[in-house]
């Protein structure tokens, strides 16, 4: 039969077959993804006029990295900021997470998927829209935020831990602290799941012969939870890490795009994004996405030396 | 409470000592019922706070400007939904052929990414060919690489190839994606039988035909997973569209409603009506599936 004739003989040698097979990715990466990364590089050496096309390019050595390290004065205070939030926002991430695992791991039976996926649902949804809801929650006069605590100042013990007046969240004081907020909030609930899918990997008689030796619910975590999962606290740190030292979105959208009064808001992300766009200068801010690329990796790398086990 | 605090140190575990009498007297490790209602307590009103800003986003977009603004600011719903999706409407002529936008992109790249990645996933998990494992590694190196690294180089590129303001910068970059070569790859080798894939072979099928007729029906709860991963992620996409994209008219859904923002007083009641239209989708999504949606994400982290 015609068919049959057809069948036997493959469009593709069968020994191509597989790299056919996986030749879209290597074919797409290397357009969309090695290409830009080779051209951001040389980039980084040029200054360069992009309306004059490819003549515009003049060959400027390390000028834009000295530019950047040495007389950039709001890149330094991008870094700054960008350290500011990647902190304040993501060690109490993983501080929660760690023993909101836990308790979802032990309680609620099959209400468990969700309550996790209440905790859960911010890290899917769209930051943009959700990002510029809380900047209606954070406003200064109508917010939310502002309205919790001057309610909660009434509480006895509470009261006195909060502010005696409507805080003004765009001030530069206090925009960091938002920001980072709203951080946290987004990914509270992507470590406690990846905690929650670690912690389920556990033996259970191994729990379960601990809570017959009369170990509580918090013996149990610090000592057979918390060294168990040493891997996965590395993997999500090194995540985490990776994540907010290129936080762009939410303070983007916090600040309307500028950074904010005297940039208090603005991270290195941004900065850079500012540099290309804003002024033109894609050469600096090719030096700058290196530069917080190294920056990446050496965190990383002191982390994997603190926390990592092996690669 | 109390009992907490008065435990005996001994029973620490990890040591674990044998302690047969009080074992029997305590099934059960003495956990106080108070402890146990305070933790659980807490973590169900974390649950609520975390819920709090859909919450006010939904109640934002049925209330006038002047309702939200009033303080304390509303929490239940109100009557200006019309009038909230008019203005923004009014402000947004181009809402609707944003939303548009945001769909096709979205349905484009999932299409090609289920095509691809099944592709890849087969050849990775069925078939046997030099350097195999090196390719392999070198995909899934590629999703360490930070994002933000791309943002100036591919603005460039897509300017040099005309793609500016065109979707399609947006649609064929991420049509392969590394993510989803792994879930495949995983999903295929503890799915599908081998014996149907060899009786096949020599049935005298070609490789194509294997993974078009037999390994590709079997894939269904894969290919669910990795939809959603991928729609969710291209409706989301934020920073793509805005190198790319210059034009109004051209915009997807999160660009469109970022320019409501910063002109004057901002609207908040058509803003949040906006919001909510672009977060629906997703709270829809995650109500069916949010258990498939967790696993296909966290799977990476689990094999680790």
């Amino acid at each position: 039969m015609h068919a049959a004739v057809r069948s036997r003989r493959p469009l593709i040698p069968a020994r191509w077959a597989p790299y056919v097979f996986i030749s879209p990715f290597f074919i797409l990466f290397g357009a969309f993804g090695l290409f830009p990364l080779l051209f951001s590089i040389g980039l980084s050496f040029h200054q360069w006029d992009p309306v004059a096309g490819v003549a515009g390019m003049h060959w400027v050595g390390a000028d834009n990295f000295v530019y950047a390290l040495t007389r950039d004065d709001w890149l330094r205070k991008a870094l700054f900021n960008t350290l500011w939030i990647a902190l304040v926002s993501g060690i109490p991430q993983h501080l929660v997470a760690l023993p909101l695992a836990w308790f979802l791991h032990k309680g609620f039976g099959r209400w468990r998927n969700a309550v996790t996926g209440a905790y859960f649902l911010p890290f899917i949804t769209s930051t943009v829209a959700i990002s510029l809801v809380f900047s209606s929650l954070f406003s200064k006069d109508f917010g939310l935020v502002n309205a919790a605590f001057s309610s909660l100042r009434q509480v006895p013990v509470l009261g006195w831990l909060m502010p005696g007046q409507s805080i003004d969240w765009a001030q530069p004081g206090y925009t960091k602290w938002m920001i980072s907020a709203v951080v946290f909030w987004r990914y509270v609930g992507w470590n406690t799941v990846l905690y929650l899918s670690a912690i389920q990997t556990i033996p259970q008689d191994l729990l379960e012969a601990a809570q017959i030796d009369g170990a509580s619910s918090r013996q149990r975590f610090v000592h057979i939870v918390l060294p168990l999962l040493k891997p996965m606290v590395f993997f999500a740190v090194t995540l985490s890490i990776i994540g907010n030292l290129q936080l762009f979105e939410e303070p983007f959208i916090l600040t309307g795009g500028t950074g904010g009064i005297d940039q208090a808001g603005k991270t290195a992300a941004m900065h850079m994004y500012a540099v290309a766009f804003m002024d033109g200068d894609f050469g600096t801010a090719s030096a700058i996405a290196w530069l917080l690329f190294v920056l990446i990796a050496g965190t990383t790398w002191i982390n994997k030396r603190l926390l990592g086990t092996r690669a | 409470m109390t009992s907490l605090s008065a435990m005996p140190t001994a029973a620490l575990p990890g040591a674990a000592p044998r302690r047969a009498a009080p074992a029997r007297h305590r099934p059960r490790a003495p956990e106080s019922r108070a402890a146990l209602l305070i933790g659980r307590a807490a973590v169900l009103a974390g649950a609520c706070v975390m819920l709090v800003p859909f919450w006010f986003m939904f109640v934002f977009a049925t209330h006038t400007n002047s309702e939200i603004l009033a303080m304390p600011p509303p929490m239940w719903f109100g009557h200006a939904l019309g009038d909230n999706l008019r203005d923004l409407l009014e402000r947004l002529p181009t809402f609707w052929w944003n939303l548009g936008w945001s769909l096709y992109v979205a349905i484009l790249t999932t299409a090609l990414n289920l095509f691809f990645c099944a592709l890849a996933g087969h050849a990775f998990a069925l078939l046997e060919f030099a350097g195999k494992e090196r390719f392999y590694a070198a995909i899934m190196l590629t999703m360490l690489l930070p994002g933000f690294i791309f943002m100036v180089p591919t603005a460039l590129t897509m300017s040099w190839l005309g793609w500016t303001n065109e979707h399609r910068a947006l649609i064929v970059p991420g049509a392969c994606g590394a993510l989803g070569i792994f879930l495949m790859r995983q999903y295929i080798e503890s799915a599908i039988p081998r014996d149907l894939v060899e009786a096949a072979r020599l049935d005298g099928c070609s490789e194509f035909m294997i993974w078009w007729r037999v390994v590709l029906p079997l894939l269904g709860p894969a290919l669910g997973t990795l939809a959603l991963i991928t729609f969710i992620g291209s409706w989301n996409n934020f920073v793509g569209p805005l190198v790319v994209l210059r034009d109004m008219d051209r915009y997807t859904l999160p660009l469109a409603l970022r320019s409501l923002q910063g002109s004057g007083q901002t609207p908040w009641g058509a803003l949040c009506a906006g919001a909510a239209i672009a977060v629906l989708p997703l709270l829809a999504m995650f109500a069916f599936a949010s258990r498939r949606l967790i696993a296909g994400l966290t799977a990476g982290a689990v094999k680790h």
